[in-house]
C-alpha cells in the first residue's frame, strides 16, 4: 500500500532542492558534528532533533520514517510535517547520529541539527494550557448563549422565576469558567499593575470581573439583565487570539546558547619542559604556549609560533576556502585547524577572545531588538486610559443626571464590556498566523509575529557574500580541462577526505570506489597507489609544481611521474541570486554587500550581481557599525547572512534572514529562515510582511470604527446583553474574515526546477 | 417547563462529554502536527482500535 501511494504522489519539486541542500550541508566547509546535538535521555537511549528540508508530501514522510526506523537500534522516528522537524530515538552508540544524517541526505533531503532546548518543555505546556482554557471557555459560551437566546426570545412567555432559574444556571457555569479560563489575563494584568504599568489585560480583567460580579448581583436580586454570556464569550474570543499568537512564537524559537559549544573546552598547554598538559580553556593566560592538533578548534585568540597549516576561518570571515597559516599569523578562537599541528602563543584570555566577543555582540543586539514595541502594544497604550476614563465618566455622568447608583454602574460596566478589545486582541495575531502559514508553504520560517511588523518597515538590505549570495562551498571550476580518468583517479583519493577541495572533487565525480590504503598527509594532500602507480592529490609544492603557477584555489593531481594536472576551485553563486537581486532592486530597496572575504572577491560578486555598494574585508564589528550608521540615519536595514561572523549584525538589524544552511547560532539570531537552496523566499517575505502590516492596520481601523459606533450606545445606556453579544461577535468575525483575505492571492510564479 | 428541567442538564452533559474528548485530544498530542497527521493517515498500518 505504502509504496503505491509513494509513487503516485511523488514529490513535485522537493527532490532536487533537497538533494542540493543535503550535499551542501554535508560539505566539509562547514561540517556539522551531529554527535554534539545528540541528547541522552533518562532511560539511556539517545535522541536527536533534525530540521529536514525538501519534505513535501505523505510519500516523503513515509519514506523517511520507514528508512530511519529500519536502522539498527532505532526505536522511534517521527517526521513532523508542520514544523519540518524529525525526532529520532535510538539505543546504542551516540555516533549513529552521523549515520542517520547520511541516510537522510542519500534519500535526498537536507538536514540541519535542531536543538531540543529550542522548544522548551515549559512553552509547550503553556500552549496546551491555553488550548484547554480556550476549550473550556468555548464550551461555556456555547451553553450560556443557548440559555440566553432562550431568555431573549421568550419575550414575556417566560415567568420571572423561570428567567431567574436560567440566570442561576448561567452563573453556575460562567463564574467557575471565567475563574479558570481568565487566569491568563488576570495573571498578566496583576503583573502589570504590580510594576505600576498597564497593558491590554487590565481592562480585559476588569471587564470580566465586573461583568460577572454585576450579573451575579442582578441574578440574586432577580433582575432581568445579566452579562454572563458576554463575559464568557469575551474570554473565549480573546483566548483564540492568545493561542494563535503563542503558537506562532513556538514554531521557530531557537536558543543562541550554541556559541559556547563551538569554543573548545580544553586547551593543550605546552609546559616549559616541553611536556603537554590539558587544561580548561578558561585557565589559559596570555603568553601561554598552546598546541593545536589537526582537526581541533582554536581555544583562544593567538599568534602562530611554529608550524605551517591550513585553518578553516569561516567563523571569522565566512569564507569557504581554507586559509594558509604560517608563523606570525593570527588565529582566532573558533577557527578550526585542518592541516598540520600548530603551536600558538595565546594573546587573550578566553573571555576576551573572538568567539566570546561575538556572543556578547549578539546578546546586545537581541536585547535591543526585544525593546521593539509591537503595534498591538502601542494600540493598547493609547486604548487603556481612554476606555477607563470613559467608563468612569459614564458612571459619574449618570450619577449627575440623577440616575441610581445601580443604573450608573450597569452602564459603566456596559462601556467596559463593549469597548473590550476583542477585535483588537484578534486583529493582530489572526493576520500574523495567516501570513506565517503562507510563508511556511513558501519555505520560509518566521520566528515571531513582531518579526513580520519589522520586516514591513525595511528599506535597506545588506547581504553577506559567502553562503548567502554564493553557495559557500567549493566547486570544481575547470572540469572541462580534466579528463574523465584523471577526475576519477583524483576522486578515488578525494572520497576519503573531508577537506573542502577533496569534497568538491568527490561531488564532481559522483559516487564510486575508493583507492586502497589512502594516506592523508596534513598540509600536503592525499596519497595512494592505484594500479601499481603512486597517485598524489594535493598542494602544488608537494606535487612538484612551480610556485608561480600555484594558487590558493588550486589542487594538483600527480600520477606516477606524469605532469601534474591542475584542479581549480571556485565558490558558486546561488542559483537564483541574480533574479532575486533584480526583483529587490525593482521594488526600490537599497542593496549593499558586506563581505568578510577579500576585497577582490567581494568586488567580483558585487559586479556579477549588479550591486553598487559593496565592501570587502569587513569584520563582524564593522558590519555592526555600518548597521548602526544606517539606523542613525533613520533607515531600517535588513541583514541577510549565514556565517557566525554575521550573527551580531543579524541580531542588531531591524530585521534579518538567514538560509537554512547557516550556522546554528546565525539562525538563532535571525528573524526568518529561508529553507531550500535559493533566496527566492526573500522578496516573497517582504511582500507578505507588507501586506500583513496593511491588514493589521485595517483591522485596527475596523476596531476603532466599531468602537466609535458602539460606545455612545453604551454610554447613554442603550446597550442590553443582546446588543453586547451581537456587537462583540460581529466585530471579531469581521476582523477574522479580513485576516483570512491574506490567504487568497493571485497565483504566483513558481520557481522552475 | 418540566421538559427544561431535564433537557438543560442533558445539553450540559453532552457538552461536557465533548469537552472531555477535546482534552483527550490535547493530551494525545493531536495538535502537534496537523499536516503530518493528514498525510500519515494514508500510510499507517491498520490496527484494531
Amino acid at each position: 500500500m505504502a509504496s503505491i501511494i509513494e509513487n503516485d504522489m511523488g514529490c513535485p519539486s522537493g527532490q532536487d532542492t533537497g538533494l542540493d541542500l543535503a550535499r551542501q550541508s554535508s560539505g566539509a566547509s562547514r561540517s556539522i558534528n551531529y554527535i554534539d546535538f545528540v541528547q541522552t535521555r533518562a532511560d539511556g537511549t539517545h535522541s536527536l532533533n533534525l530540521m529536514v528540508s525538501g519534505v513535501h508530501c505523505a510519500g516523503c514522510v513515509a519514506k523517511i520514517e520507514r528508512n530511519i526506523s529500519a536502522l539498527d537500534g532505532v526505536q522511534f522516528a517521527r517526521m513532523n510535517l508542520s514544523t519540518l522537524r524529525l525526532t529520532i530515538h535510538w539505543t546504542g552508540a551516540k555516533n549513529k547520529a552521523d549515520q542517520i544524517a547520511n541516510l537522510l541526505s542519500s534519500l535526498g533531503y537536507g538536514t540541519q541539527p535542531f536543538d531540543i532546548e529550542l522548544q522548551p518543555l515549559g512553552t509547550k505546556k503553556q500552549l496546551s494550557k491555553l488550548l484547554k482554557a480556550m476549550a473550556v471557555a468555548g464550551f461555556a459560551s456555547a451553553n450560556i448563549m443557548l440559555l440566553s437566546v432562550g431568555v431573549w426570545a421568550s419575550s414575556g412567555e417566560m415567568t420571572d422565576s423561570q428567567q431567574t432559574l436560567m440566570h442561576w444556571i448561567s452563573a453556575l457555569i460562567a463564574i467557575p469558567v471565567v475563574a479558570y479560563s481568565g487566569r491568563v489575563f488576570f495573571a498578566s494584568a496583576w503583573q502589570a499593575l504590580k510594576n505600576r504599568t498597564t497593558n491590554m489585560d487590565v481592562p480585559i480583567s476588569l471587564a470580566l470581573i465586573l461583568a460577572c460580579a454585576l450579573s451575579l448581583y442582578e441574578t440574586i436580586n432577580k433582575n432581568p439583565d445579566t452579562y454572563f454570556d458576554a463575559a464568557v464569550m469575551l474570554c473565549f474570543l480573546l483566548l483564540i487570539g492568545r493561542y494563535l499568537d503563542m503558537r506562532l512564537r513556538l514554531r521557530t524559537g531557537e536558543s543562541a546558547q550554541r556559541l559556547a559549544a563551538m569554543q573548545a573546552h580544553s586547551a593543550n598547554l605546552i609546559l616549559p619542559d616541553g611536556s603537554i598538559k590539558s587544561v580548561r580553556t578558561s585557565q589559559v593566560k596570555p603568553g601561554d604556549l598552546l598546541l593545536i592538533a589537526a582537526g581541533e578548534n582554536v581555544p583562544v585568540d593567538g599568534q602562530i609560533k611554529q608550524g605551517i597549516s591550513e585553518v578553516d576561518a569561516s567563523i571569522a570571515t565566512g569564507e569557504a576556502l581554507p586559509q594558509h597559516a604560517k608563523p606570525g599569523d593570527k588565529v582566532y578562537s573558533g577557527m578550526i585547524n585542518i592541516g598540520a599541528p600548530l603551536q600558538i602563543e595565546a594573546l587573550a584570555v578566553s573571555e576576551d577572545s573572538f568567539l566570546s566577543e561575538i556572543s556578547k555582540m549578539v546578546e546586545a543586539g537581541e536585547q535591543k531588538k526585544s525593546r521593539y514595541v509591537k503595534i498591538a502594544d502601542k494600540a493598547a497604550k493609547a486604548y487603556v486610559p481612554i476606555v477607563h476614563s470613559l467608563a468612569l465618566l459614564t458612571f459619574l455622568g449618570w450619577l449627575m443626571v440623577g440616575g441610581e447608583i445601580r443604573t450608573a454602574m450597569i452602564n459603566a460596566i456596559a462601556v467596559l464590556i463593549i469597548t473590550c478589545p476583542c477585535a483588537l486582541g484578534l486583529a493582530v495575531p489572526a493576520v500574523q498566523i495567516v501570513a506565517a502559514g503562507r510563508l511556511f508553504k513558501k519555505g520560509v520560517l518566521i520566528r515571531s509575529g513582531d518579526a513580520l511588523e519589522r520586516l514591513a518597515k525595511i528599506d535597506n538590505i545588506i547581504f553577506d557574500k559567502t553562503g548567502t549570495l554564493t553557495l559557500g562551498r567549493l566547486a570544481l571550476a575547470n572540469g572541462k580541462d580534466i579528463s574523465k580518468d584523471q577526475l576519477e583517479s583524483a576522486a578515488k583519493l578525494a572520497r576519503a577526505s573531508t577537506h573542502p577541495k577533496a569534497r568538491a572533487v568527490a561531488r564532481a565525480a559522483g559516487k564510486g570506489p575508493l583507492a586502497k590504503d589512502i594516506k592523508e598527509i596534513p598540509g600536503k594532500g592525499l596519497q595512494a597507489i592505484i594500479d601499481g602507480k603512486s597517485v598524489k592529490f594535493g598542494s602544488g609544492s608537494w606535487c612538484g609544481v612551480k610556485r608561480e603557477n600555484d594558487m590558493r584555489n588550486m589542487a594538483w593531481l600527480k600520477i606516477g611521474t606524469r605532469k601534474p594536472v591542475m584542479f581549480e576551485f571556485k565558490d558558486r553563486i546561488r542559483g537564483d541570486s541574480l533574479h532575486v537581486i533584480e526583483q529587490l532592486k525593482d521594488r526600490g530597496y537599497e542593496l549593499e554587500l558586506l563581505s568578510g572575504d577579500t576585497v577582490e572577491m567581494a568586488r567580483t560578486v558585487a559586479q556579477d550581481l549588479g550591486i553598487q555598494k559593496w565592501a570587502g574585508e569587513v569584520s563582524p564589528k564593522d558590519k555592526l557599525a555600518r548597521l548602526g550608521q544606517l539606523q542613525e540615519q533613520g533607515l531600517f536595514p535588513m541583514m541577510v547572512g549565514d556565517g557566525i561572523n554575521d550573527a551580531p549584525a543579524l541580531a542588531a538589524a531591524t530585521a534579518s534572514a538567514s538560509p537554512a544552511t547557516a550556522a546554528m547560532v546565525t539562525r538563532a539570531s535571525s528573524d526568518i529562515i529561508l529553507l531550500g537552496d535559493d533566496l527566492e523566499g526573500l522578496p516573497v517575505v517582504l511582500e507578505v510582511a507588507q501586506k500583513a502590516q496593511q491588514r493589521v492596520k485595517e483591522n485596527l481601523g475596523l476596531a476603532v470604527v466599531y468602537n466609535i459606533l458602539a460606545v455612545p450606545l453604551a454610554v447613554f445606556g442603550f446597550v442590553n446583553p443582546l446588543i453586547a453579544a451581537i456587537a462583540m461577535s460581529l466585530s471579531s468575525l469581521l476582523v477574522t474574515l479580513n485576516a483570512l483575505r491574506m490567504r487568497v492571492t493571485k497565483p504566483e510564479r513558481r520557481p522552475t526546477t | 417547563m418540566n421538559s427544561l428541567l431535564w433537557l438543560i442538564p442533558i445539553a450540559i452533559v453532552l457538552g461536557l462529554i465533548g469537552l472531555a474528548g477535546f482534552f483527550w485530544t490535547i493530551r494525545n498530542d493531536q495538535y502537534e502536527d496537523p499536516e503530518g497527521d493528514a498525510a500519515r493517515i494514508l500510510h499507517s498500518e491498520d490496527k484494531p482500535l
